[in-house]
Parts: C-alpha cells; sequence; structure tokens
C-alpha cells in the first residue's frame, strides 16, 4: 500500500534555511545539508529545497544548495524556485534533482507545465500555488515569493495547470504559513475536487492532528518545515502519531 | 573500483545515481560509446523518461543490441524504472514501439487506482527483501503478466504488481534504489557483484 508523504521543506535564501510567517520575517535556521541529513535521518520521505529568492532576483535556483543537499541524503529531491524553462530545469535535474517545481512561470506561461510534463514526466513536474484568502470565501493566487497579487481564483488556476500537465499540486496557504495553527483544509478540499492530482499540504503545520486533518481533506502529502527546523516534534514522532491514527506510513 | 557504465536514456536523474554508487564504493561514467557496454562491470540503464523515448534513443545509438548481447552472457546490468519496462514487449505508454523483449511481459497503465500516477514509497517483497522503496510511475507489469523464469518482488497499488524482477546477473528495479535509502542501497549492491540480494 502506498504510504503517506512526509517532505521536510528546506526554504532556503543565500544558501541558508530560512524560515518566517506568511512569507515574511525570514530567520536562519541553519545549513541545508545538515538539516536534510537530520531529517533523512529522522524518516522523511521526501526533501523539498526551495529557493525563495531566486524569483525576485530574477534567476534560477542556485545550484550549489541542491548539489549540498543531494549530496546529503538517498531520498527525492524536490526542487524550486525561479525556474522558467526547460533548460534551467534541466540544470536543477543535472544538479540532483528527482523532480521540480514551478510557480510564478507558470502562471505567465502554463505551457511550461506541459512540456515539464513531456520530458521528464508527470510527477516530476510540480505546480506550487501559494494563496491567500479572500473576504469572500475565496483564495486568490499570488506569485513572486507572496509579493504580487494576480487576480486569479487559486482553484480555477489549479484546475487550469493540471489540465497543462502538473502531476502534483503543491498548496501552499500563505495565511497559515509559520503560524503553526493548521493547514487550511477548506482550500485543501477545494483544489483536491477541482484537480483530481495529488496535493501537498503546505503551509501551518503545528502538530500531528493538523497532519491527520489534511489528510481527511484529501491531501496526499504533508509538507512540514518551521516545526522541525525549530525542534518542535520530529518526522519520528509525527509517523507515530499518524500510524497510531491508521494511517498508512513508511516505518523510520 | 567497480566501474558503473550508466547508459544515457535522454532524460534522468543522474546526480542521484551517481551519489548511490558512490556509496557503494563504485564509480560512474556515462556510456560513450555502443563498445564499451561489454566491458563494463556494470551497466546501469537508468529511470526517468517515457517508454518510446528511452526506446529509441538506446536503438538509434547504437546501444539496444550491445546491452541484449551482455544480457545474453549474464553479465551484471540493472534496469531501473523505464529501464525495467523497455527490457519488456511493448508498453500502453507508447503504442507501436516494440521493446528490447528480454522479458516477454506487456506494460500497462495501471488501472482503477485512485491516482493516475504510483508516486511515493510502498512496501516491496520479494527477492530483494522486504522493505519500502521509492517509486514514480504510471504504467507496471501486472503480478499475473510477471516472467515465468524470473524471480519477481511484488508491491500493491490496485492490485500486486512487479516491483523488481532478477533473472541470472539481470536486475530489473521498478523502484528508484537510487531515492530508497538503505533497502535502494542493499539492492544495488547485489546487482555490483551479481549476487543474491542479502538483507
Amino acid at each position: 500500500m502506498l504510504t503517506t508523504r512526509l517532505i521536510a521543506c528546506l526554504d532556503v535564501a543565500d544558501g541558508r534555511v530560512v524560515k518566517g510567517t506568511s512569507f515574511a520575517d525570514l530567520r536562519d535556521c541553519g545549513d541545508p545539508a545538515e538539516l536534510a541529513a537530520r531529517y533523512e535521518a529522522d524518516g522523511a520521505d521526501e526533501i523539498a529545497v526551495l529557493d525563495v529568492r531566486a524569483t525576485l532576483e530574477g534567476r534560477s535556483a542556485r545550484r550549489a544548495a541542491v548539489e549540498r543537499v543531494r549530496a546529503a541524503v538517498g531520498l527525492p529531491l524536490t526542487v524550486g524556485g525561479g525556474i522558467t524553462s526547460i533548460d534551467a530545469a534541466a540544470a536543477l535535474f543535472d544538479a540532483g534533482a528527482d523532480r521540480v517545481v514551478v510557480n510564478s512561470a507558470a502562471l505567465r506561461r502554463p505551457e511550461l507545465l506541459t512540456h515539464l510534463a513531456e520530458r521528464y514526466g508527470a510527477q516530476a513536474a510540480v505546480l506550487a500555488i501559494d494563496a491567500r484568502r479572500q473576504g469572500q470565501g475565496g483564495y486568490e493566487a499570488v506569485v513572486r515569493a507572496g509579493s504580487r497579487a494576480t487576480g486569479l481564483d487559486a482553484v480555477s488556476w489549479a484546475a487550469e495547470g493540471a489540465r497543462r500537465g502538473a502531476g502534483e499540486i503543491l498548496l501552499t496557504s500563505i495565511d497559515r504559513d509559520g503560524t503553526g495553527t493548521g493547514y487550511d483544509l477548506d482550500l485543501i478540499r477545494r483544489v483536491v475536487a477541482a484537480t483530481g492530482r495529488p496535493v501537498i499540504a503546505s503551509g501551518g503545520a503545528g502538530t500531528a492532528l493538523d497532519l491527520l486533518a489534511a489528510l481527511e481533506a484529501g491531501a496526499d502529502a504533508l509538507l512540514v518545515a518551521g516545526i522541525l527546523h525549530r525542534r518542535e516534534t520530529t518526522i519520528r514522532d509525527l509517523k507515530r502519531a499518524l500510524a497510531a491514527r491508521g494511517k498508512a506510513i513508511r516505518p523510520c | 573500483m567497480t566501474n558503473v557504465l550508466l547508459l544515457d536514456t535522454g532524460a534522468g536523474n543522474r546526480a542521484s545515481l551517481v551519489r548511490a554508487f558512490a556509496r557503494l564504493g563504485a564509480r560512474v561514467d556515462v556510456a560513450a560509446d555502443p563498445g564499451d557496454v561489454a566491458a563494463a562491470a556494470c551497466v546501469v540503464v537508468p529511470g526517468v523518461g517515457a517508454f518510446g523515448n528511452a526506446v529509441r534513443t538506446l536503438r538509434v545509438a547504437g546501444y539496444a543490441d550491445a546491452l541484449l548481447d551482455r544480457i545474453a552472457s549474464d553479465r551484471p546490468t540493472v534496469g531501473i524504472c523505464v529501464g525495467l519496462q523497455i527490457l519488456c514487449a511493448a508498453s500502453d505508454e507508447s503504442p507501436g514501439v516494440s521493446g528490447l523483449g528480454v522479458f516477454p511481459s506487456m506494460v500497462r497503465r495501471f488501472a482503477s487506482t485512485p491516482r493516475p500516477t504510483h508516486y511515493g514509497w510502498n512496501r516491496v517483497r520479494g527477492f530483494c527483501g522486504d522493505g519500502y522503496a521509492a517509486f514514480a510511475h504510471g504504467y507496471r507489469v501486472a503480478l499475473d503478466e510477471a516472467p515465468s523464469d524470473a524471480d519477481v518482488a511484488v508491491a500493491e497499488f490496485g492490485g500486486p504488481f512487479v516491483a523488481a524482477l532478477r533473472r541470472g546477473a539481470l536486475i530489473a528495479l521498478q523502484f528508484h534504489p537510487e531515492l530508497s535509502g538503505a533497502f535502494g542501497l542493499a539492492a544495488l549492491a547485489s546487482a555490483l557483484d551479481g549476487s543474491a540480494v542479502r538483507c
């Protein structure tokens, strides 16, 4: 039976892991390779390395952090940040990525998703959507590391991205990011229903109960970051709690 | 140091394989000439990309025949993911393209599963031990299509399917051993020396 994936996420800026709240107030959390090795030993099923400055600085994710994390772990490695072309993606695969995440560039050119899926397979073409809750109960897609509103409905964009070839949606609630108040379950339900694609829940994980709630809402995988970096919990403890509630997990 | 020759199938996550073999004390070279295939201690057909594309790339560059000769002489050879599938007869993924036919099996799309792609960690049981491995694929050989003259390891996703095959010194893995921690490394180690997997 396929197990639930726990993905340890490393937001990287200037070669260091950082974490803030709602994408702001970034604080240093350590070295990417050291943290990745710790999370692998602890039972992480996948590592994500997201260069959070790349788009803002008009470049693709830096290879150095990817190469160092690749050398440190033997797990699937998902890499994103500033990828605007197949060539940029190819350079990151070459550096050690097993799949790539696109966000801002896919919104400008959705065919990028199609090209990635054709060349590397749908599972290697991950669409990241950063969503902000709107007053009327909808969600708006926000790009450029949370800095630019698009006016687009995040759920409709997710559906379009899935049609264009995205094999998986990395769905982040900007409102919940770094708060530890739980994933945005309403957002997860809507995107799962609209896309039929596996959804990685992101933004707001505080306890194992939050992870459980996201799975019940339809998420396939769970992204965790701050609570691991701050050593509030471990992947091992989170997995134990999920297993105790009957979820299939890879033992660690 | 053992010399592993990696065939270029057009698209691939080479860095992960280089790292995994380095952990086992082996050096990886990317094949530059089909003439190198016979002499390598171990040949790896890696795993990202579509069936038709991978088969065509190997045929056009002259590697397909060299690979078949090598398998016929029972020299250590590893197929990974699509590298397992192209050893079969054909695949739903690329109608009209013949595989290398080392195994007579058909590769089919997963039927009636909750998701179009089998992506993530799943339990594997069989000749390569009992453990969890990382998968990423939308097509597979169903267990009832497994070749009768090979050892088989099995996983479940909408029914049992072939997670790994072994016939002599040929090992074909549907999962990604380079991304499957200690379980994957054990499978690669056994492929390197052509021995049975020790777990």
